[in-house]
This record gives C-alpha cells, sequence and structure tokens, in this order.
C-alpha cells in the first residue's frame, strides 16, 4: 500500500521529471542522428564528456548558460568525428560509435586528472537551482511536478516540441526523415546527403551532451567517474521504444523515470529493505529491455539506418 | 566526395594508409603527453619497458593478454557474421561465477576431472547468457547491441547481489568477495617458477580452434556469408537464425572463459573488480586483429602491452594512464578509416 502512496505525491513525480530530463536531451539527440539514418553508438561517452566540460567550464568561472555551451560544443566535436568516419566514408557506425565512446570518456578522465590532479574529493559548483513558474506552479499535482525544476528541465521540455515542429513541419526535418528512409531520392532532389546526416549527427551529439552536463549542473553539482552508468545505452532504448518520434520518446522516458524514483522510494520501505538492493537498481535496465521486446513489433525503424550512402554507387 | 573500390591495390596502398594511422596515433598521443607536462620520447620508451623490458614486465604482459585473448576471439567470432556483441564483460562474469561455485569444495574431484568440468561448465553459462540476446533478435527482431550493453550492467549488479549474499566468503573481512578455488580448481602453471598460468596455453588453444572453424568449417563458411550479406545468405539456403545463434552460443563461451582463466588461474576467488573493462577491450582487441583468430593473439598481446606499460609509465611520469586508453581509441577509429582506404579510393567531385 505504500507503493500506492507514493505514486500520489507531488514530490516522487517532481522527482521522474527530474531523472527525465538528462534521458530526453539525449534521447532527442539519437533520435535526430537515427532519423537521418545514422546510429549514434558515441551516445554513452559524448554524455560523459558533456557532464565534464559544462561542469568543468562553470568550475573555471563561466556561467552556468556558458557552461552548458560549452559542453555542447564539446559534444559537436565529437559528433563532427563520428560523422566524418560514418558518413562520407561510410565506416561501421557500431565500430566508430563504440570508437567515439571510448574516446570521449577516455580523453574526459585524462582531462580531468590533468586538470585537477591532487584532489581527492571533486570540487562543487553553484548548479542550477529550481524555478517556480508563477501561477503554473500552485496547480495541484502537477504545478509541483512540472513547474518547480531547474531551467535545463524546461529547456528539455521546450526541446520535444522544437524537435517534434522541426522534423515534421518543416522542409529542413523533411530532408532529415528523407536521409534516413530513402536517401537517393532526397539525392534525386539536389540536396546532399551527406551535409544532412553530418549536420543531424553533430546536433544530435550536442544533445547528448547537454544530457550529460545535466547530470553535472542541475541534478548534482559536481562530476563522479561512472556518473553517465548505461544512461546513454538506455536512450539508444527509448528512441526504439518511442518508435523514433519525439513525443513517444518523451513518454518513455518520463515513464521510465518514474520508475527509477519508485524503486528508490521501494527500497526505503519496510518491504523494501528485505530485498537486496542491486534487485531495484537492476529493475531499470530489465525494464528496458521489456520495453523494446513489446515495441520491437510495432517499431517503424527508419529505412535506411545504418546504411551508407555512397553517392554513384550501383 | 565519393569511394571507388580498387580492384587490385598494389602494395603503397595496401601499407601507406595504416602506416600513416599508426604515425598519426603516435603524434596525438605525444601531444596529450606533453599536455601532462612529459616528454613523448621518455613516455614511450617507458610503455615499452613496462611491457616487454624485463621478465617480471613480459610475464605480467602475457597474463593480461590471456583474458583478453579470450574476450578479443568472442568478438571476433561475433563481429565476423555481423552479430553485434558487446556484452563480453557479462559473458566474462559469468564464466567466472560458475567457476567459484563449481570450484570452492562443493565437487571434491581430482583436478584431471574437475578443471574440465568447470571449463565446459563456464562454456556453457557464457552462451546461454548471449542466447537471451540472440533468441530476442531472431525470434522478435531486438537489437543486440542494446540488449548485450544491458546485460552488463544487469549481470554485474546481479553478480554484486551473490557476493554480498549467499556467495559471500564468512572470512572475507566484510568485503564482498567470494571463497577462494580448493586447490584441485586452480589452473597450474605453464613453466615452473614464472608467474604464468594455463590460462594463457587455453587461450592460445582456443584461437587455433576458433581459426580452423572459420577457416575450414561449413559453419565458418555459412558465418561469414551472413556477415557479408544476409539476404544473400538466405537465399543460398543457409538459415540465419540458426547460425546467428550458433555465433552466439560460440561467441559466449569463449568470453566466459575468461572469467574461468582469471578465477582459476590468477586471482583464486571472485570479486567486482575481476575484469576492469575486459569486455570492452575484447572489441579493441578484435578490431585490430581485423576479426581474424589468429591476430587476436598477436592485438592482444599488442594492448596488454600498452596496459601493462602505461601503468609503470604513470607512476614514473606522472601521467595519467588514461593515456593507454585513448591511444588505444584513436588507435582503432583511425585503423577502421586505414583499412577501409587500402580497399577505396576518395574521389573528389
Amino acid at each position: 500500500m505504500e507503493i500506492i502512496e507514493i505514486l500520489f505525491t507531488a514530490s516522487f513525480w517532481a522527482a521522474a521529471i527530474r531523472i527525465a530530463s538528462p534521458l530526453i536531451f539525449a534521447t532527442l539527440g539519437e533520435l535526430i542522428c537515427e532519423r537521418a539514418g545514422v546510429l549514434n553508438l558515441g551516445i554513452e561517452g559524448i554524455m560523459v564528456s558533456g557532464a565534464f566540460a559544462g561542469w568543468m567550464a562553470v568550475y573555471s568561472g563561466t556561467g552556468l548558460w556558458s557552461g552548458v555551451c560549452f559542453a555542447m560544443l564539446v559534444g559537436m566535436l565529437f559528433g563532427l568525428l563520428h560523422s566524418t568516419l560514418t558518413v562520407p566514408f561510410g565506416l561501421s557506425q557500431h565500430v566508430v560509435g563504440l570508437g567515439v565512446t571510448l574516446l570521449a570518456t577516455s580523453s574526459t578522465y585524462y582531462a580531468y586528472r590533468l586538470a585537477l590532479p591532487e584532489v581527492t574529493s571533486p570540487p562543487k559548483i553553484e548548479a542550477f537551482q529550481p524555478y517556480e513558474v508563477p501561477i503554473l506552479v500552485d496547480i495541484p499535482l502537477i504545478g509541483t511536478a512540472l513547474f518547480s525544476q531547474t531551467p535545463l528541465t524546461y529547456l528539455a521540455l521546450v526541446l520535444v516540441v522544437l524537435v517534434a515542429v522541426i522534423l515534421y513541419r518543416t522542409p529542413l526535418g523533411l530532408a532529415v526523415r528523407a536521409a534516413g528512409e530513402n536517401p537517393a531520392a532526397v539525392a534525386a532532389q539536389g540536396l546532399s546527403v551527406t551535409a544532412i546526416r553530418m549536420g543531424a549527427v553533430i546536433v544530435g551529439s550536442g544533445l547528448m551532451a547537454v544530457g550529460g552536463a545535466f547530470l553535472t549542473m542541475s541534478a548534482f553539482d559536481s562530476f563522479f567517474f561512472e556518473m553517465v552508468n548505461g544512461r546513454g545505452w538506455i536512450c539508444i532504448a527509448l528512441v526504439v521504444f518511442g518508435s523514433w518520434q519525439p513525443g513517444k520518446a518523451l513518454l518513455g522516458a518520463v515513464l521510465f523515470a518514474a520508475f527509477d524514483a519508485l524503486q528508490i522510494r521501494v527500497q526505503q520501505t519496510s518491504f523494501g529493505t528485505q530485498i537486496p538492493y542491486q534487485f531495484f537498481l537492476m529493475m531499470p535496465y530489465i525494464l528496458s529491455i521489456l520495453a523494446l521486446i513489446i515495441m520491437s513489433r510495432r517499431a517503424e525503424v527508419p529505412a535506411a539506418l545504418m546504411i551508407p550512402f555512397n553517392k554513384g554507387e550501383r | 566526395m565519393r569511394l571507388e573500390p580498387i580492384n587490385n591495390p598494389n602494395i603503397a596502398r595496401k601499407s601507406v594508409p595504416p602506416a600513416i594511422a599508426l604515425l598519426t596515433t603516435i603524434l596525438i598521443t605525444s601531444v596529450l603527453a606533453m599536455l601532462a607536462g612529459a616528454n613523448p620520447f621518455s613516455v614511450f620508451g617507458l610503455i615499452l619497458e613496462g611491457a616487454f623490458g624485463s621478465q617480471f614486465a613480459l610475464l605480467e604482459t602475457l597474463n593480461r593478454a590471456t583474458p583478453l585473448i579470450f574476450t578479443g576471439l568472442a568478438v571476433a567470432v561475433a563481429f565476423r557474421a555481423k552479430f553485434w556483441n558487446i556484452g563480453a564483460e557479462a559473458q566474462l562474469y559469468a564464466g567466472a561465477l560458475i567457476t567459484v561455485l563449481l570450484g570452492t569444495g562443493i565437487l571434491q574431484w581430482p583436478t584431471a576431472i574437475l578443471l574440465p568440468f568447470i571449463i565446459v561448465a563456464s562454456i556453457i553459462a557464457g552462451a546461454i547468457l548471449l542466447l537471451v540476446p540472440a533468441l530476442l533478435k531472431t525470434r522478435f527482431g531486438v537489437d543486440e547491441v542494446v540488449t548485450t550493453l544491458l546485460f552488463n550492467f544487469i549481470f554485474l549488479l546481479f553478480v554484486s547481489m551473490l557476493l554480498e549474499g549467499p556467495l559471500k566468503d564468512p572470512m572475507g573481512m566484510g568485503w564482498p568477495k567470494s571463497a577462494r578455488l580448493i586447490p584441485e580448481a586452480r589452473l597450474p602453471r605453464l613453466f615452473e617458477g614464472l608467474r604464468l598460468h594455463w590460462g594463457f596455453g587455453l587461450a592460445i588453444f582456443s584461437s587455433i580452434i576458433v581459426w580452423v572453424i572459420q577457416t575450414k568449417s561449413t559453419l565458418g563458411y555459412e558465418m561469414r556469408a551472413v556477415g557479408l550479406n544476409k539476404k544473400a545468405a538466405a537465399f543460398a539456403g543457409i538459415s540465419v537464425s540458426l547460425v546467428l545463434i550458433k555465433t552466439a552460443l560460440i561467441s559466449g563461451g569463449l568470453a566466459a572463459l575468461a572469467g574461468f582463466s582469471e578465477v582459476a588461474g590468477l586471482k583464486g576467488s571472485l570479486t567486482l573488480d575481476l575484469s576492469p573493462g575486459f569486455g570492452y577491450t575484447g572489441i579493441i582487441v578484435a578490431m585490430l586483429a581485423l576479426l581474424n583468430p589468429l591476430g587476436v593473439v598477436v592485438a592482444a598481446l599488442f594492448v596488454a602491452g600498452i596496459f601493462v606499460g602505461a601503468d609503470s609509465m604513470s607512476r614514473a611520469a606522472g601521467v595519467p594512464t588514461y593515456l593507454a586508453d585513448i591511444m588505444l581509441a584513436v588507435a582503432l577509429l583511425l585503423m577502421v578509416l586505414a583499412i577501409m582506404l587500402t580497399r577505396f579510393r576518395v574521389i573528389r567531385d
């Protein structure tokens, strides 16, 4: 019964939205890449690099929003590397993606060790603070959950709408979707598939890095090793779960985060303390796999996902 | 720009791109070493010396290479059939888990029976663990990249749960650590007096077996065919699902042997830090070896040498060990590009 009560507290849903925020950024980023036809397995490493870059920038004295921009820039650079290798050169997206994750993770840790050689515990920054939206915050239940978040969470929610509008209502979005469905048709229109795909991967990677930065600049106020902890891989599952649509991906991220928030709370109940904590930590990953199995039959995979386009071939 | 295949690449075409890739890797690593305030020449010197400079160093490198040969083979077998097994880390722990379950005293058998039994059981455990993502792929079309990756997290938590619960060593001073293997379950040393165990021998043997399977057997042919073109393979009468499942069983079994060999040959018990990412590093090993099983041995020695050498370099020169990881990631990306450029010409238009 304790579990049911938890579900009706505003603080629970506020936590769910907060946990969902980094996933929303990174899932949107991955979704943009995959809609253009490129699987980006660099996501996990790019999130690590963004988490460090944003936090380090603020720690070095820039403002919070400059930190977010810097994280995004670092992510875009890794996106440029990824897309250069996978788009014009058509290299295996699996191998390059994993390589980018390794490179981004190890170079982040290297930079951390160089920048802060003598600290035992990482220093803290003045992170984003929650901002209560006037009037709206007074709506029962939803008000506190949705409108007492940090600015980055509001940005994540706005981005869902923005990405959906761009993808479905603008010529640019049409070009991106076409590059992932039928690149030959895009080329026949006189557009450059290479440019569209590279642009999508670069922008998408920037969003992934902002997702990472959320962890160090909004959820926490410090950088730890292993802090991304598989969130990138979960976002790849969320893209499939959301059938490559921003709205459904948002729903998936919030559901997932709600489950995550729930397991943290159930752990502390009298029932939860009798069960090994690892069991609860496992659940989000198991849930992701179950979601993939359920959704796989209905998923509408972009037809040209993972297929390089070499102009003039065949 | 576009790419045009080269039919008969000459020697220059085959050797120049990989050479440039290698030089660029060294150059990038040097710049990063200089950022840490170190002299790049001494950094590379220290890495080489730490990896191969003494008998102790060499044995350390061979020991470190052993699990990498197994995980490298696991990845090479799977990637050849374009089955993306990124879960070698979990399968490694499956093998290690079975080894401590069976080897800590439940079975009081002589070594000659106990060890082969544990080896077979480990292989089965790893195979079953990878069978699940393989079946999800062939039955439901669920992408194996995500499932195998997520399995790594799930299985490590599962091992952690057991190590803090039923498998916890009562003599372990409260650390989450399994009981020690009985002497009969330990892999003997390869040579008397040298700190190198039979796991290395088993790794070399496995790479030869995998090479024979890939080059001489029908299954090896089918795996290549599925990897090159699934539709064409199906058209030629090959059951793609069956080949993928067989591939997964072999791949998972090989990765599990890494866990067996680390526990039975080196550590003697299971802890959560048994593998510092051997499963993921296996991907680099396999790619640097161009997925060739015999090449995996060479690549594993190279990668292990860099890690072992970087450890001692880091102590001496004060450069973070992550330099080794960066170097390998750069080498991986540039080599994949270089190999492509040996077969294709870039044409500007």
